[in-house]
């Protein structure tokens, strides 16, 4: 348990660290919230039918921005084999990479999106809704994407093909969080989508650990 | 003669290469019975006029389209539990023949749509589950052309069709939530009273069995050729060193 | 020779087209690629004659 907890917060020194890039995720985040009514037009009835998809797909690039550093930096090092020497299981330190990359990242985009649903002019009903949703939806990310960067560990210019191998997974994570606020958006019921965004999530985190645990021994056999 | 013995590359080599042409020939005679028989010897439906000809491209290439994913699944299980190489070069050589098939039954059902619900494209499930299924296809493609070690490369991008095919049936259900279809529903089914009309029937069935064919052919086709990629790549390191 | 499709012959004819032109070109580029490896293969293996 020491074990994990002082991997845990290496990991988040790293991140936060100068050079470890966890606020890019939400300055990326910002700056393409803040496009979007370049591209759309300023219209408030427009701006507030896209927003709830808009906020989640931004949430879903700026999640993928950093993974490609998931575990490259480390197998690059040779930090990686050492971590797989200890005793702590790989499947454990798939999952508190996961979650630090979660806390750097998913939790950060999580107190900005009702200050940017607001600009988008998000309903107020539906803001509650779109935090719950980022908050249950959003771990999932994560854990899918450590998977899709234990795939692409250690092959160069990974970082476009890891694009190309976890978004089409990000799919139903997607449909569901966005479902959920524009749902509450729009009068109807949330609670249908969220508890489908609940459940991947939860499945998630229970079955990818062990996944991506497999496919980095097969990497580092 | 067991399955298993197959897994060596020879007796496949030998095998394969009795039955290819045999199968090129069967391969192309049923598509082509079938799509003369389908194209100028059926009648125009009631509804469709038609466009109710391109039922027999659009259902075997969507067949295939599905089906090659599920047979690079279950190669994909054959390399991971059995360590089999024919298995997963199987799998690697399905991959393209699926894609293709996928882009013929989505631009069929495009150019089909275009007239019957005045669009070219609509964001309805199978449509957009189909668009999906292409782009798993693409990311499974990339990774094996990525990784330069052959057997990394196999036992990767089995891994990644097993997680695949889950979050590609998750979808399928995820896109069902989001959007009620237009299409549709199944033109075969066991049910007899929900099946296409007679005459449509047997050319249809004729032309799946044709692209079945078509598709074990060109599986076992580019099979080949990576088993002697393999073996060129051998006798050349073979060589360099 | 064609049968009377109707209003609909460009959806029915580019759509039979789309699916030929499609399917001919990956039988054509598996032979292709499957004649290139056999000759790459041959030549590897063909007894040495500059030793």
């Amino acid at each position: 348990m020491t074990g994990a907890r002082a991997l845990l917060g290496r990991e988040l020194r790293l991140a936060i660290r100068s050079g470890g890039g966890a606020g890019l995720g939400l300055a990326f985040f910002l700056i393409l919230v803040l496009l979007v009514p370049f591209g759309v037009g300023p219209s408030g009835t427009v701006l507030s039918a896209i927003a709830p998809g808009m906020l989640w797909i931004g949430a879903l690039l700026a999640c993928l921005l950093s993974l490609d550093r998931l575990f490259q930096a480390d197998f690059e090092d040779g930090t990686l084999d050492i971590l797989m020497m200890s005793r702590l299981p790989l499947e454990a330190l798939v999952a508190i990479k996961a979650i630090a990359h979660w806390l750097t990242t998913g939790l950060p985009l999580l107190i900005a999106a009702p200050v940017l649903g607001a600009t988008l002019h998000l309903p107020d009903a539906a803001q509650p809704w779109l935090v719950a949703s980022l908050a249950l939806g959003t771990p999932a990310l994560s854990f899918i994407g450590a998977m899709g960067a234990a795939l692409t560990l250690g092959i160069r210019r990974g970082g476009l093909l890891l694009s190309l191998l976890v978004l089409p997974l990000y799919v139903p994570t997607l449909i569901f969080g966005a479902a959920t606020v524009s749902a509450a958006a729009t009068g109807g019921d949330p609670l249908a989508a969220l508890t489908f965004l609940t459940a991947i999530t939860l499945a998630s985190i229970a079955i990818l650990p062990f996944a991506a645990a497999a496919t980095l021994r097969l990497q580092l056999s | 003669m067991s399955i298993w013995e197959l897994a060596n590359p020879r007796r496949f080599m030998a095998l394969s290469g009795r039955i290819l042409p045999g199968l090129s020939w069967a391969a192309g005679l049923s598509i082509g019975i079938a799509l003369v028989w389908g194209f100028f010897f059926t009648p125009d439906d009631y509804q469709q006029g038609s466009t109710v000809k391109i039922l027999f491209i659009h259902v075997p290439t969507a067949f295939i389209a599905i089906n090659a994913w599920l047979m690079m699944l279950v190669a994909s299980l054959i390399w991971l539990i059995r360590r089999h190489h024919v298995s997963a070069l199987a799998a690697r050589a399905a991959a393209p023949v699926g894609a293709v098939m996928t882009v013929a039954a989505l631009m069929t059902g495009a150019i089909w749509g275009q007239p019957m619900w005045g669009t070219w494209w609509e964001w309805d499930p199978r449509l957009t589950s189909f668009l999906i299924l292409f782009i798993f296809y693409l990311g499974y493609i990339a990774l094996w052309q990525a990784v330069e070690d052959p057997d990394k490369a196999a036992d990767l991008t089995s891994v990644l069709c097993l997680v695949g095919s889950v979050f590609a049936l998750l979808s399928r259900y995820a896109v069902l939530f989001w959007n009620q279809g237009l299409h549709q529903g199944a033109s075969l089914s066991i049910k007899q009273e929900d099946n296409v009309a007679d005459v449509f029937f047997y050319p249809l069935v004729l032309s799946i069995t044709g692209f079945v064919l078509l598709f074990v052919a060109l599986v076992l086709l580019r099979t080949r050729t990576e088993i002697r990629l393999r073996r060129v790549r051998a006798l050349m390191l073979r060589e360099a060193r | 020779m064609l049968p009377e499709l109707g209003k609909y012959a460009a959806t029915v004819l580019s759509a039979y087209g789309v699916t030929l032109a499609l399917v001919l070109g990956l039988v054509a580029a598996s032979i292709i690629r499957a004649r290139a490896a056999q000759r790459a293969l041959d030549k590897l293996e063909a007894p040495r004659t500059d030793v």
